[in-house]
């Protein structure tokens, strides 16, 4: 479990590199599959939808598609952030069961991008209520860091309302 | 070699189903005892191209369906049989048949023999009525399956005589040899007696003659099969080979070659150039109609639903190239004049943008255009539909069909084909009238119904008429009245009462007949119009007929839109439901039980939506005067909803929410404005959803 | 690599045809009848003609005798596409000059046979 290289050329060896795109979120790191990333641009206003729940600030036009915007910090139940110059958003892929979707999250800044291997992956603990752990792919450790990789394809269903079962209440 | 024949189904159904309706429209054109060489041959050739078809890309049960049909259709071809009614009606079912084994194979579903061994039966009792020749089925089975039981020998002697103008059908002896070859060894002995001296010599006839002598195990069969396509222009023995011969003085078989001289070097070779260009010019749709083809098989495997492909006229695609083709220059025309640009060149660089922009529009356009298909796809059906109709309901009725060359959106088309079906049968079981109820009427015996389909303005519009017995504006009302759709003391207008017929629960039929009382009335014809955003209206006069005129966008995928503001919100409403904006006044609204609010508008309860309300965001006010309501209509029910202020008016290209997020209530879809930002377009019929009451039922609660 | 003008009036048909001779290698023309053919033919080298024998406009009898008349194509092979029940369609193709048939319905390897058999 030691800190993982952040180059990219040792890809193809046992234990095969995945790169993961980190961003900050209250001052936590997460992480994100790279595969998954489309693209990154800065915030710019958002039109509002209709009676959607608060984490999803609205939509927007991407080069003629319509794509919403979640906010993390309000998905996470996490105390909002004025957004202001440095307030980025990463336009994901993510496959829901309606199909693949794009969709732009939110988040404080962009950090970095790391090459890490499954077998340094550990189970995340338990969070409590505010995050999920379902969400969760697994920590690991970059640098003395801890970096939270998050399973995008679960926890970016804008399509529904945050239930109690996505918070792991019931059972 | 082995290809995927399953990619090549797409198409085929579609060609099949194309040649189908072809079948169709052909059998209802002809009368019985019809000699119309043309349409007939039209028909057979159809019916070929399926069996031909069917057969090859293996769907044996049409195939061996359609082969009886040709065969009864060849002899009608061939003059050696009369066409009569009970063939052309034979054939009409044929084609529902063969139209529903279609549609069981596009879907994967079994196929359902029953109808089509009924027919076959028909057919062949058809067939063998009048002609005592022997079962055509068997005699398929006999040619597909060739005896094969000759005796072995350990080879054959061929003599081959061909005539002399063997080489002008491209036949070559030494191919032949050659495929001999591939049996076994084969010696030539070649009979130059009959060659000419060079003087008379004439190089494209074939002099030659031979005796082959193969050592094989094939049966002779298989030698015949060489000789198959030559047989006919030949002189062809062919004995067992008694024992191996080793003979000598063979010929060689390339002696043959050289016997028949400059047959290859007499060819010329016309425009090597032109022949070096066509192939590749060919390449490159047949790329992309195999990836079409491969496309279709991906679609087909994955979701089995039938055909969302379209056919593109070439027309259009040029007119597509040509578009694009002036697009680039006024981009690289623009791109120059960005280099070096200074204010001296602001002129040019507004008309580069103007250029831009009309070419933009023209551009949007042939691309909508490439969706539009004739309306005669949807009208087609109709011949068929009324002559079963009328022949089962003892009417007369003649079908005039105008504008079927009228284009629009494929889409639109085909959600609009089942409401039109619906007006029709209207139109048939209760429009026209009985035969001698028409001469009771001093009407003519034979009725009319006509279609007709033209554009106008940014729509298209589908009449359907009838000179039939119009409607009876009394017994609708009554029939209302009673029903509880309109209050015993209420006035109406001939035109509102006709109206009523688009209310659930009124039915104008006096008895529910078998044709038009399935359930479906006309309340969901005009609700299914409505979703297509369009709009039904109706004219008749009693004694006289009916025509009802349904009004449709062209396309789907652009809106006449009405920008409205909210706050600072921008939404937009489709134009076409508009009705009417104004200020409201406060004397004007009424609370209702529940806690709705109602407007009165003249002598109307409409019930109000405030936008900001359902939509949960900051207006400039609250109070209902202060700014403007927009009273809508959908499905005969009007809704006002309250706004802060109306903006422009203008054309907008609908965007999906769903594709990325999900269906949200009050919202129909997207557009991204000149700005660059999303405005949500509304969705009317939702709105008055959300208006909690309706106005058909203030209407009945509220007395005036 | 020889090329082959291929006439059919089916789409799918066309489509089977090409995608099988230019699997194994061949040039392929496409026509939709005679008419096409025939104007085709006047500005490629062919060197295989393979025509169904039912279109319309024009038939594959009267493309093959249309065909024979050109100087380029006094020995060029055609084949007609028939079917087994057209026995009368065989004998009034060769006499408008074809070199011979094939029977549908036939699979791919059974046209690229023939195919190769005139080709050599």
């Amino acid at each position: 479990m030691e800190a993982v290289a952040t180059d990219n050329t040792t890809q193809g060896v046992a234990g095969a590199l995945d790169q993961y795109l980190t961003f900050m979120l209250d001052g936590e790191e997460y992480g994100v599959d790279i595969l998954s990333v489309r693209e990154i641009r800065g915030w710019d206003s958002a039109t509002p939808v209709p009676n959607a729940p608060k984490h999803v600030k609205g939509v927007i036009n991407l080069r003629g598609t319509i794509v919403p915007l979640i906010d993390l910090r309000e998905r996470f139940n996490l105390e909002p952030l004025e957004y202001g110059p440095m307030t980025v958003v990463i336009v994901l892929n993510v496959n829901t069961d309606k199909g693949e979707k794009t969709m732009g999250i939110v988040v404080d800044a962009v950090s970095d991008v790391y090459s890490i291997s499954a077998d340094d992956m550990r189970d995340p603990p338990d969070l409590g209520d505010s995050v999920d752990t379902n969400y969760i792919k697994g920590l690991v450790n970059v640098q003395e860091k801890m970096v939270i990789l998050l399973e995008i394809d679960r926890f970016l269903n804008a399509d529904r309302l945050p239930t109690s079962s996505d918070y792991g209440l019931d059972a | 070699m082995s290809v995927d024949m399953s990619q090549f189904h797409q198409v085929f159904f579609e060609e099949s189903l194309e040649g189908l309706d072809i079948m169709e429209q052909g059998l209802l054109a002809l009368e019985p005892g019809s000699q119309d060489l043309e349409t007939i041959g039209a028909i057979f050739r159809a019916a070929h191209s399926i069996k031909g078809g069917s057969g090859t890309f293996g769907f044996g049960e049409v195939a061996e369906f359609t082969h009886i049909l040709e065969t009864l259709l060849d002899e009608i071809r061939d003059g050696q049989r009369v066409l009569t009614g009970e063939a052309i009606n034979l054939f009409l079912q044929s084609v529902d048949c063969l139209r529903s084994m279609f549609d069981s194979l596009q879907t994967e579903t079994p196929l359902d023999m029953e109808s089509a061994n009924a027919l076959h039966k028909q057919f062949e009792a058809m067939l063998h009525g009048t002609d005592a020749a022997a079962d055509t089925s068997e005699a398929v089975d006999a040619s597909g399956a060739p005896e094969n039981d000759a005796p072995a020998s350990t080879g054959w002697v061929v003599t081959f005589k061909p005539d002399l103008d063997l080489l002008r059908t491209g036949n070559e002896p030494v191919r032949m040899f050659r495929e001999l070859e591939a049996f076994g060894e084969v010696t030539a002995h070649c009979d130059l007696e009959k060659l000419p001296t060079l003087g008379t010599l004439t190089p494209e006839e074939c002099y030659l003659s031979w005796t082959l002598e193969i050592v094989t195990d094939e049966p002779v069969e298989s030698i015949k099969e060489v000789f198959e396509w030559v047989e006919d222009e030949s002189d062809l023995t062919y004995a067992p080979l008694g024992t191996k011969v080793e003979a000598e003085s063979a010929v060689e078989t390339a002696d043959g070659n050289e016997a028949v001289p400059q047959v290859d070097a007499d060819v010329p070779e016309t425009a090597p150039e032109a022949a070096a260009v066509a192939p590749a010019a060919t390449a490159a749709p047949d790329v992309a109609k195999r990836s079409e083809a491969a496309a279709a098989v991906v679609k087909a495997n994955s979701g089995k639903k039938p055909d969302t492909s379209i056919r593109v006229s070439t027309d259009k695609i040029d007119a597509l190239i040509n578009m694009v083709g002036e697009l680039v220059i006024t981009q690289s025309m623009l791109g120059t004049l960005g280099e070096n640009f200074t204010m001296a060149n602001l002129h040019k660089l507004q008309q580069g943008l103007e250029q831009l922009e009309h070419n933009t529009r023209e551009l949007q356009e042939s691309v909508m255009r490439i969706r539009m298909l004739p309306i005669s796809f949807t009208f087609n059906r109709f011949p068929r539909l009324v002559r079963d109709m009328s022949q089962a309901m003892g009417k007369s009725i003649e079908l005039l069909i105008e504008g079927e060359g009228t284009e629009l959106d494929k889409t639109v088309m085909e959600k609009i084909g089942d409401p039109l079906v619906h007006l029709v049968r209207n139109s048939l079981d209760h429009g026209i009238e009985m035969p001698e109820d028409r001469l009771a009427a001093g009407k003519p015996e034979t009725g009319q119904i006509k279609l007709n389909a033209f554009h106008q303005g940014g729509s298209i519009v589908i009449e359907i008429s009838d000179d039939g017995k119009g409607l009876d504006a009394d017994a609708i009302l009554a029939k209302a009245r009673k029903n509880g759709l309109v209050a015993p003391d209420q006035e109406l207008s001939t035109n509102q009462i006709h109206e009523l017929i688009f209310e659930a629960g009124l039915s104008t039929a006096a008895a529910v007949t078998d044709v038009s009382g399935r359930g479906v009335g006309m309340d969901v014809v005009r609700k299914n119009i409505n979703e297509l955003g369009g709009g039904i209206e109706i004219e008749s006069a009693k004694g006289v007929g009916t025509t009802m005129r349904v009004r449709l966008p062209l396309t789907l995928a652009i809106l006449d839109g009405q920008l409205v503001r909210v706050g600072t919100h921008t939404y937009i409403f489709p134009i076409i439901n508009i009705i009417e904006s104004l200020q409201v006044k406060t004397e004007q609204i009424n609370q209702i039980a529940g806690g709705s609010e109602v407007m009165r508008l003249r002598d109307e309860y409409i019930p109000v939506v405030r936008l900001y309300d359902v939509f949960q965001i900051d207006a400039d006010s609250t109070r209902l005067e202060d700014g403007l309501v927009v009273v809508l209509e959908f499905d005969n029910e009007k809704v006002a909803v309250a706004v802060d202020d109306l903006l422009s008016q203008q054309q907008v290209v609908i965007k999906s929410l769903e594709t990325n997020y999900e269906k949200v209530d009050g919202v129909s879809g997207a557009t991204i404005l000149g700005d660059g930002t999303v405005a949500m377009i509304l969705d009317i019929q939702s709105l008055i959803r959300m208006a909690g009451v309706r106005q058909s039922h203030i209407q009945k609660t509220i007395s005036l | 690599m020889a090329t082959i003008l291929a006439v059919d009036d089916s789409a799918s048909m066309r489509q089977m045809v090409t995608f099988t001779l230019k699997g194994a290698g061949f040039e392929v023309i496409e026509a939709i009848d005679g008419v096409e053919a025939l104007s085709k033919a006047q500005t490629a080298k062919v060197d295989l003609v393979l025509t169904d024998v039912n279109m319309p406009n024009m038939d594959g009898i009267t493309l093959v005798k249309e065909l024979r008349g050109l100087p380029s194509f006094k020995f060029t092979p055609m084949l007609m596409l028939t079917t087994e029940s057209a026995g009368d369609k065989k004998a009034a193709g060769k006499a408008a000059g074809a070199t011979g048939w094939i029977v549908k319905p036939f699979n791919p390897d059974q046209l690229l046979n023939t195919i190769k058999r005139v080709l050599g």
